[in-house]
């Protein structure tokens, strides 16, 4: 099946139990956002999917167009299509931001075959352009200093120029003013197309006016307890977690 | 030479380039361990003069008085066993002006280290020894007819006593330290160049200094001399095989800098793991004269150099830039050495250290700037990164005498690259060898910037081998 597919999985830390059971499948071509409380577990599924070795997978599975990516090394995924832009983008000193991209783009060629500088620079300018972000930067260290913002602009940029399958962000729009908002949700809204899933995890509505979600999921205490149209993220906007709480405390 | 085909198929020259060996074919042997007579053998081989013979007989007894500096230094000191150690070993003592003279195996060896290679593409002149003497010995026709001396030890103090013998052994005189010591009685090999006044070297001269054989000692000594106004930079390199046993590389290198001279020296040390590297450089530089060390440890299994400027003129300045890459069983102490003698003398040193798995890395500075001294500056910048938590790092900083007119910066960090940082590079696509990689020349890429492009580019490829190979 042409989709992320993640099914009954069940990831723990330290003992403690974090996802639950937790299922979700998003078919290509569609953006699907994930909403929930603080310390739910949303960060912890990205990290689990991108092959973070701190968690321990007790049970479930996570396929990519029906290959299994679970257990992984991160490497392995990131080839296999998955990109995660972090909440918490870390800081390389002393690797610009061109030549991160280039390593990271020559790591997928066969063996043998060389990046075009050229060519490269030239894409590489025309999506900071796009992103609005200084061509200066190419020469920064990766995240080295960067402002909240800059940083996550920066996640875009990498997630633009390696051309994933499937993106997942986690909290991309905190940190963002108003107009590199904008400026950020109109270069995912490129991307988006037929060959692309996207999961979009954020806390505000606001992104979601931006890029228009197919499904919103509602996470609660480790696993999906709500899913409903683009509306539903005006509804939590309004109403709260609360009344999740609420309707999941009766399902339970 | 069927041999060296099987060895061609098991071993990956890419990967492990220094890494193969060649049958042993010595015309001279001075046997193992070492006494007088290992001595007079060395003198014997090398008809040398009766104060050279000198130079040598007291240089073996204050090795012999001298204890081993483990009150201050490693204790892994203890396992050199001196006693069963080949110190003199060659195949003839002349080396050859052209690489078709050059027997086949010792000119297979530099071939796969691409040693003639280099030479075509940017280099002045080099020598290349393997063991004890250099096999190979050549300089381009122009700077001979500028006057140029670019020879040997042995033939430099036997063909231009008037121009060497002044110098040697006073930069670094024999009872420096134990090993400068056991070099000064053992010495052979090695480089001994002079630069007239006036003459600039455009393009560096290069020794690669080989160890083909177990078991063996290797005691370059190096003498250069840059006269008034003249300019050189001097490279060195060096391999030597994975042997079961240790093997002990002890130079003494020593500059001279006259007036307004400018020597700069730069090491690409990458030695297997199981040699003992335990070198005394230094440099003196006169007025307006400047020495700079360009000293890059990346291989053996402990390396102790502390390269050193004497700034004895007024306005000398004297730097020292260095990397050290310490990886799973080896030890790194490095450092520099600072002596400020005249007014008006600037010292720099930027010492970077990478500390992987096991590894370790120490740094020793010291600045020394009297009192009486005026307007003398010295900056020390000493960084330290650790990849993973059973590194280690020391610094022993600067010892500083300072007066008022005077100004010494130190700075110091120690970061790490974490586990989280790989994990995002990863994500991006690199393997766990190509992330650490990265992470390492971001963190020696400010410093990279002031190297010759040839070497950073050398360098650059030896941090990545080396990263890779330390992925478990
Ligand atoms: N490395 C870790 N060690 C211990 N606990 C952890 C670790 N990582 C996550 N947790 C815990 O797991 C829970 C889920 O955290 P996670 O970061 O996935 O939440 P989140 O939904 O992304 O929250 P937020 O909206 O605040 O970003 C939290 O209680 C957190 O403290
Ligand atoms: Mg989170």
């Amino acid at each position: 099946m042409n989709a992320l597919e993640i099914k009954n999985l069940n990831v723990s830390i330290e003992g403690q139990s974090i996802l639950k059971d937790f299922s979700l499948t998003i078919p290509k071509g569609e953006v699907h956002a994930l909403m929930g409380p603080n310390g739910t577990g949303k960060s912890t599924l990205a990290k689990v999917m991108a092959g973070h070795e701190d968690y321990q997978v007790e049970s479930g599975t996570v396929t990519l167009d029906g290959e299994n990516i679970l257990g992984e090394e991160p490497d392995v995924i990131a080839h296999a299509g998955l990109f995660l832009a972090f909440q918490y983008p870390l800081e390389i000193p002393g690797v610009s931001i061109a030549n991160f991209i280039r390593a990271a783009r020559a790591a997928r060629l066969p063996n043998g075959e060389t990046i075009n500088a050229v060519e490269y620079y030239k894409e590489l300018y025309e999506k900071m352009d796009a992103l609005k972000m200084d061509r200066k930067f190419t020469a920064r260290s990766l995240n080295d200093g960067f402002s909240g913002g800059e940083k996550k602009r920066c996640e875009i940029l990498q997630m633009s120029m390696l051309d994933p399958a499937y993106c997942v962000m986690d909290e991309t729009d905190s940190g963002l003013d108003i107009d590199a908002l904008k400026t950020v949700s109109e270069g995912v809204n490129l991307m988006r197309g037929p060959e692309r899933g996207f999961l979009v995890i954020t806390h505000y509505q606001r992104l979601l006016d931006y890029i228009v979600p197919d499904v919103v999921h509602v996470m609660f205490d480790g696993r999906i307890v709500h899913s409903g149209p683009a509306e539903l993220a005006h509804e939590l906007e309004a109403k709260g977690y609360d009344w999740v709480k609420e309707s999941f405390a009766t399902t339970a | 030479m069927s041999n060296t085909e099987v060895q061609d198929d098991a071993i990956n020259v890419d990967t492990e380039k220094g890494n193969f060996s060649y049958p042993e074919d010595y015309a001279y042997d001075a046997g193992v361990g070492l006494s007088e007579d290992t001595i007079r053998y060395i003198s014997d081989v090398k008809k040398e003069d009766q104060w050279v013979r000198e130079f040598r007989q007291r240089a073996l007894e204050i090795f012999h008085k001298k204890d081993m500096p483990t009150n201050w230094a490693t204790k892994d000191l203890e396992n050199i066993h001196f006693d069963k150690i080949r110190y003199y070993l060659s195949k003839g003592q002349q080396p050859s002006r052209t690489w078709d003279e050059v027997p086949d195996d010792v000119k297979e060896t530099f071939e796969r280290l691409g040693i003639p290679e280099q030479e075509r593409k940017f280099l002045a002149g080099v020598e290349a020894q393997f063991d004890s003497e250099a096999a190979y010995s050549h300089m381009k026709e122009e700077l001979e007819k500028e006057g140029v001396i670019f020879v040997g030890s042995s033939e430099g103090l036997e063909k231009y006593p008037e121009i060497f013998r002044p110098y040697f052994g006073k930069v670094i005189p024999s009872t420096d330290n134990k090993f400068a010591a056991l070099n000064s009685a053992t010495f052979s090999g090695g480089s001994f160049i002079y630069v007239p006044k006036g003459v600039k070297l455009k393009q560096p001269l290069q020794a690669y200094f080989r160890i083909n054989a177990e078991n063996f000692g290797q005691f370059e000594r190096t003498l250069i001399i840059a006269d008034e106004d003249s300019e050189i930079t001097y490279m060195e390199g060096c391999t030597a095989p994975k042997f079961e046993t240790a093997t002990l590389h002890s130079a003494v290198v020593e500059l001279v800098a006259l007036k307004n001279a400018k020597i700069q020296y730069i090491t690409v040390q990458n030695w297997s793991s199981n040699v003992f590297n335990l070198v005394t450089k230094r440099g003196m530089a006169d007025e307006g004269a400047e020495v700079k060390w360009i000293d890059c440890n990346i291989g053996s299994r402990l390396t102790m150099k502390y390269p050193g400027v004497v700034l004895k003129g007024r306005g000398a300045r004297g730097e020292v830039l260095s990397i050290a890459l310490a990886n799973d069983g080896q030890h790194q102490d490095t450092g520099a050495k600072m002596i400020h003698l005249a007014d008006d003398t600037t010292s720099n040193i930027i010492s970077k250290s990478i500390s992987i798995g096991e590894g370790r890395s120490t740094y020793r500075g010291q600045v020394h700037m009297p009192k009486h001294l005026k307007n003398c500056k010295n900056n020390t910048e000493c960084d330290a990164l650790l990849i993973n938590t059973h590194s280690r790092t020391d610094t022993y900083p600067a010892i500083t005498t300072r007066g008022q007119n005077n100004t010494v910066q130190h700075e110091a960090s120690v970061s790490k690259v974490s586990a989280e940082q790989i994990f995002y590079m990863m994500q991006r696509g690199l393997s766990e060898g190509e992330a650490m990689s990265l992470a390492v020349n971001g963190f020696v890429h400010e410093l990279l910037k002031a190297f010759p492009m040839e070497y950073s580019v050398e360098l650059k490829r030896l941090i990545d081998m080396e990263m890779e190979g330390s992925v478990g």
